[in-house]
């Protein structure tokens, strides 16, 4: 499915909005596919609202769990303005996924600094790929809110090469079983993104 | 059977496996999921220790007594440990002796960084550092073995960037457990009396000796030749960026970091042209290198401080200059990690930051409160030195400083290392006042036990300490509890207490906003009612991170110019913006 050069995922965020158990499922994925994966974690930030990220590398063979600036081939961006913090760390052909939710930052929230206006429209004049919509909303429809990381994942499978049914089975050990449908839906709507 | 692991949950595997079935730590950022995980597993016995030095002491003890023990810490801890681990070093440890080092390059959660390879030398303890979570799962075990082999205590350093990634990791069958505990006296051993000491002093240096002859056939010092105008020493993950960026060089990777193999390093020298020591933070392997007499480059191209990653090694290499630079020009707002919504501090330190008072801080997240809009605290060093720096800078500023000087600590960090410098404060005719933030958990690092909490790390019901009357018995005369959500009473109490002469303790209990045990009945989220508010902004002044401000709403006949709002999704019902309000308008 790759050359042997490592490939490599952005996951950027806000802490709290389910990044590292989104990456810790692509990467279960990438391994049940028989690739080498490696990921790498911010901690701490779930309940403080600080900007969380996680690496995501796979390939036949890989060393770093840290991408190099200018090499990741796909960011996925929970929130809107978060999608611009990194774009250093991508190629110029990149893949961008964003989810269009805002989290006010700080400064913000006091009225002390502006929220970036028209962040996707920079986006697209920037990147060939960029592919947006609203994930707390497609949650919501999916029957929960919280599994918006899941409808991103959905939306990522889109860009790799992985059977469905081994994104299913990662899904279903990766959540209690009351869960396992709203999560299954969940990642059919990205999909459909 | 392949399991995707991160480094600490690799390590507390690896243990496991080893036959370890003993463990002690203190929690600590990036170390903390290591005896989280190891307690998990069926058989052991793993305890939190009030700090690292009580840790250490618990595993040399299990050692003496035969046990393979682990101690566990972040890299500051073993400044903590050190005392204990610098002489444990010469006494031997007749089991096996494992201390984990979990240091922290560019400081994510530290605050230095500090690094631990230097105490390996200091203390004369080999080191082990594994590159990822594979490695890490090896090298504990190989750990263990040199312990056993050598009698020696064994660091095995990692940094955030392994404890703290994952990877794909083989499990293995574990050894079993063998019980080979007993104590035999050996008073010339373990009684570190001059006499003794300077025997076992020499004792040391054999062992050193033994070492340097071992690590020349160690099988994790790995020569791969390749392309032979550059060689790469390295050790620990900057050997993964390095590969990464430059798969085609030779390398000596060292798995072992302290003592170094020389003979190996200069059969590697030999061979290669040119070579590059990359390592993160100190010259550690590069002078010791350098003082072989071999023509290494270092640090005049690789930085002396932060974590590496692949781009920082080619850029330095290649001598890169144009750098990857991103299209978005306009400054981005931070978001720096704040008190959670419904956070006890959170009231505490709008009370206190309006006393006006000098205020030490300590480690734990109320380190947080020093930023705007809080500025609760106004230092912070390492764990428990509020109460010692109030207590001396309280002294110094002898008349100018009544009233005035304040030290806060958290319940976890004053058990950790408060008693002390309190006992002191007692004894030396203390000013200062002293609040204790008791939480009922330590909740920096993810809501571990303590003595304080009732239960132990296994989850058994235990002793819990009275903070009243353990601030009593050391001899504090002044003691008043207070709930911090309480703002009235918590004002009242600050201004009572640093106008007493001598020294007081206000001890602030109210449980951690996420701590679940505590069954802390939420009330619903609060509202603005957007009649009432004028928009003075006064309840932005708790950096709640529910509450905003929005331009635009104005009302007739006042000069106001928007209004806030709270976000019900995130609001946790603790009511101090209600009584920030004096407008009435937030129920």
């Amino acid at each position: 499915m790759v050359d042997d050069e490592a490939k490599s995922i952005l996951f950027a965020g806000v802490g709290g909005q389910g990044i590292l158990r989104a990456s810790d499922i692509i990467c279960e994925a990438i391994m049940e596919a028989g690739l080498d994966v490696k990921k790498s974690e911010v901690h701490g930030m779930a309940q403080r609202g600080g900007c969380v990220t996680s690496h995501v590398r796979y390939g036949k063979k890989v060393y770093s769990p840290l991408a190099e600036t200018g090499s990741i081939q796909t960011l996925v961006s929970f929130e809107k303005m978060e999608a611009l913090r990194y774009l250093k760390f991508l190629k110029k052909d990149a893949a961008i996924i964003v989810n269009t939710e805002e989290i006010y930052p700080p400064a913000v929230n006091m009225g002390d600094a502006p929220y970036p206006k028209d962040a996707i429209a920079f986006l697209k004049e920037h990147y060939n790929n960029v592919i947006h919509f609203n994930a707390a909303e497609l949650a919501q429809k999916a029957g929960n809110v919280k599994t918006a990381n899941v409808v991103l994942l959905g939306a990522v499978s889109n860009l790799i090469t992985i059977d469905q049914s081994i994104w299913e089975n990662v899904i279903k050990k990766s959540f209690p079983e009351k869960l396992v449908k709203i999560n299954l839906a969940a990642f059919q709507l990205g999909i459909a993104a | 059977m392949k399991v995707l692991m991160s480094g600490n949950e690799a390590i507390a595997r690896g243990a496991y496996e080893a036959g370890v079935r003993f463990a002690a730590a203190y929690p600590g950022t990036p170390s903390t999921e290591i005896l989280e995980e190891f307690s998990k597993y069926d058989g052991v016995h793993a305890e939190w220790s009030p700090n690292e030095k009580v840790a250490v002491e618990v595993a040399i003890g299990a050692a003496l007594a035969g046990e393979k023990a682990l101690a566990v810490m972040k890299h500051v801890g073993v400044n903590v440990a050190a005392d204990p681990i610098f002489t444990v070093s010469y006494t031997g440890t007749n089991g096996a002796l494992v201390i984990i080092t979990a240091d922290d390059p560019s400081l994510h959660s530290s605050q230095n960084e500090q690094d631990n390879r230097n105490y390996a030398r200091f203390a004369k303890i080999p080191m082990l550092e594994p590159a990822d979570a594979e490695e890490a799962k090896e090298y504990i075990k190989l750990a263990f073995e040199i312990s056993e082999k050598f009698d020696t205590p064994v660091f095995l350093r990692s940094t955030t960037r392994v404890s703290h990634s994952k990877a794909v990791v083989t499990l293995e069958k574990p050894q079993k457990y063998e019980d080979k505990t007993g104590f035999t006296y050996n008073v010339e051993k373990y009684v570190m009396v001059p006499v003794n000491a300077r025997t076992q002093r020499v004792e040391v240096e054999k062992r050193q000796h033994a070492l340097k002859k071992f690590v020349e056939t160690f099988p994790e010092n790995k020569i791969e030749i390749n392309n032979l105008d550059v060689g790469i020493i390295t050790a620990g993950m900057p050997y993964n960026y390095a590969k990464e960026v430059f798969p085609d060089y030779s390398y000596l990777k060292l798995g072992m970091v302290y003592p170094l193999p020389e003979k190996l390093i200069r059969d590697f020298a030999s061979k290669v042209k040119k070579i590059y020591v990359i390592e993160e933070l100190d010259p550690f392997l590069e002078e010791q290198i350098k003082a072989m007499g071999i023509k290494v480059i270092g640090k005049e191209i690789f930085p002396y401080t932060i974590e590496f990653d692949p781009g920082i090694i080619k850029n330095a290499i290649e001598k890169n200059t144009q750098v990857p630079v991103s299209p978005y020009k306009e400054e981005l707002s931070p978001r720096p990690p704040n008190l959670c919504p419904g956070c006890p501090h959170r009231g505490l330190f709008y009370a206190l930051s309006k006393s006006k008072a000098y205020v030490h801080g300590d480690i734990g997240c109320y380190t947080l409160s020093y930023m705007k809009p809080l500025e609760g605290l106004h230092s912070c060093i390492c764990m428990g030195a509020s109460i010692g720096m109030a207590h001396g800078m309280s002294k110094a500023l002898k008349e100018k400083g009544k009233g005035k000087v304040v030290g806060v600590i958290g319940d976890s960090t004053f058990l950790h290392s408060g008693i002390t410098p309190l006992l002191n404060m007692a004894y030396n005719h203390s000013a200062a006042l002293i609040i204790i933030l008791d939480n009922s958990t330590t909740a920096m690092t993810g809501m571990q036990e303590h003595p304080g909490t009732g239960y132990t790390l296994m989850g058994k019901e235990a002793k819990k300490v009275n903070l009243k009357v353990l601030v009593s018995a050391l001899g504090i005369e002044n003691i008043k509890v207070i709930d911090p959500l309480d703002l009235k009473a918590t004002r009242s109490a600050i201004k009572e207490e640093l106008a007493k002469d001598g020294p007081s303790v206000i001890i602030a209990e109210s449980p951690c906003a996420l701590f679940k045990r505590a069954n802390i009945k939420l009330k619903s989220a609060l509202k603005v009612d957007s009649d009432k508010c004028e928009g003075c902004k006064a309840c932005l002044g708790l950096n709640c991170p529910p509450i905003s401000w929005k331009k635009g709403v104005t009302k007739e006949g006042s000069k106001r110019k928007g209004i806030s709002y709270i976000d019900k999704n995130i609001c946790n019902g603790c009511g101090l913006c209600e009584q920030v309000c004096k407008f009435g308008a937030i129920s």
